[in-house]
């Protein structure tokens, strides 16, 4: 396996486009959490010409909704959500320039589509490694839409938060070409 | 006639709160050490790294008292309830969703119970799903199984015409795993049932996951069955955390029952790695 790949957002396209599918890949610094719910906020405010809770402009975002941190610690368990519930709203947020999505499980062909068209990346943590993944976070914030509870958007401060690219802006997916090699 | 005996519902209340605490922060030592053979036998060298992050991840969880993973589950609960047990200070159902009210509390846990439409969160992952049953003796037996959303969402139940036999059971099984591919968090556990009705074949498959990996199953044709399926799922090549590989599933518990003569129904409940479950008998 081929060393990390060290990362801090925001991301520029030239960096999300030298990744290709089955590298490996160490982020740190601010990213954004969000799942379904905070997602539909999003858009919704988007479409009414609204600004988005966070600068879409290269961000990066993982798809967590934590469990609550016990005392003195800055979060629970904060391993990845299942990522194909976020596909209606992802292909908005990459246009308006979302660098990189964080989950677990398949996209669908709009948001694949979306990724290669404007430049984009599917990072893939370890689904269940939630306690694993506590530890890469140093610092969260609600930030936006706190009734949300689990599901509010938190700015998150990482630190090495190890990922695996599973969709890169060549339509590469490591997915399919993993099955497809130990497939019999 | 025998004698009743009382078991106070704040005991239940109790016990409730602690399995869920318990299932939550500790993986089963079947399931580590099925993660562990799992990553001994890995071939893909991506897929043995996710699998010892699992294992690591598990040790992490006990070691400072956080959960496995932030989905905490909605908290599957059943019980097995003597008949000649009588219990005193409130409702069997209100003493267990009491409890999973105060251990999602107490041991901050994920609530991640909803309204189907509106989304609101109930804010205390009440209610639990709860299984009776009624058997001989005095004892309460309460299993706290929390299930996360991930794996149930790749759950299937089919009403199978029986032309398609036993080869049509396993073709769906390979099938339903396919589909799921990396989104239940594999490596799986897969708890089948075979036969009843629609609700029973669900409710049978999920019992299932109460067993030990690696138990024998007493059934010889469901434990042929248990051995095919695993073979058949493991040539998938989905692998761990769906990247590609050899283990794609931990283990299979099969239940064969008798079902009506026009049916077929077949049950496939996906169990992710984190396979938690705990049990007391009161
Ligand atoms: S499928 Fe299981 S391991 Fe994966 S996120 Fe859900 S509860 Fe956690």
């Amino acid at each position: 396996m081929s060393q990390p790949v060290r990362l801090t957002p925001p991301l520029s396209d030239e960096q999300v486009a030298a990744l290709t599918a089955g590298d490996r890949v160490l982020i740190s610094g601010t990213i954004y959490t969000g799942r379904d719910a905070a997602h539909k906020r999003m858009v919704e405010a988007l479409d009414r010409g609204e600004d988005p809770p966070f600068e879409l402009a290269g961000a990066v975002i993982y798809y967590v909704g934590p469990s609550p941190p016990p005392p003195g610690r800055v979060i629970g368990a904060a391993g990845p959500t299942t990522s194909y519930r976020m596909d209606p709203y992802a292909p908005t947020l990459i246009a308006r320039g979302l660098k990189a999505m964080i989950g677990k499980g398949k996209r669908g062909e709009e948001v694949k589509k979306a990724m290669q068209e404007h430049k984009a990346v599917y990072l893939a943590a370890i689904g269940g490694a939630g306690a694993l993944m506590a530890r890469c976070i140093k610092q969260a914030e609600v930030i936006a839409y706190p009734d949300l509870g689990p599901e509010a958007v938190r700015r998150l401060v990482v630190e090495d938060m190890p990922l695996i690219v599973v969709n890169d802006v060549r339509g590469g997916d490591l997915y399919q070409e993993g099955r497809r090699r130990y497939q019999r | 006639m025998a004698a009743l005996r009382t078991i106070e519902a704040a005991e239940i209340t109790a016990a409730v709160a602690r399995l869920c605490g318990e299932a939550d922060i500790e993986l089963p030592q079947d399931v580590r050490r099925a993660l562990e053979q799992a990553r001994d036998q890995e071939e893909s060298p991506v897929g043995r790294e996710v699998l010892a992050r699992l294992i690591e991840n598990a040790d992490i969880a006990r070691r400072e008292r956080l959960p496995i993973c932030q989905d905490c589950g909605l908290a599957v609960v059943f019980v097995d309830l003597g008949q000649e047990v009588h219990i005193r200070g409130g409702s069997l159902e209100e003493a267990i969703n009491a409890g999973v009210r105060q251990g999602y509390q107490d041991y901050y846990l994920r609530k991640s119970v909803c309204h189907p439409f509106t989304r609101a969160n109930t804010g205390d992952n009440t209610p639990a799903v709860i299984h009776t049953r009624i058997v001989p003796g005095d004892r309460l037996h309460l299993w706290v199984v929390p299930k996360g959303g991930g794996s149930e969402n790749m759950s299937r139940v089919f009403l199978l015409t029986p032309a398609v036999g036993l080869e049509g059971v396993k073709q769906k099984v390979v099938e339903t795993v396919e589909a799921a591919g990396p989104n239940p968090c594999p490596p799986i556990i897969l708890g089948v049932a075979v036969g009843g009705t629609f609700e029973q074949a669900a409710v049978r498959a999920k019992r299932t996951l109460l067993r030990e990996l690696g138990s024998a199953n007493p059934d010889p044709e469901a434990a042929a069955l248990e051995a095919e399926l695993l073979e058949l799922v493991n040539r998938t090549g989905i692998g761990p955390a769906g990247l590609g590989g050899r283990v794609t599933c931990l283990g299979v518990f099969v239940d064969i029952h008798p079902c009506h003569i026009a049916s077929l129904p077949l049950a496939v409940n996906i169990q992710c790695h984190a396979a938690r479950h705990k049990e007391v008998v009161l």
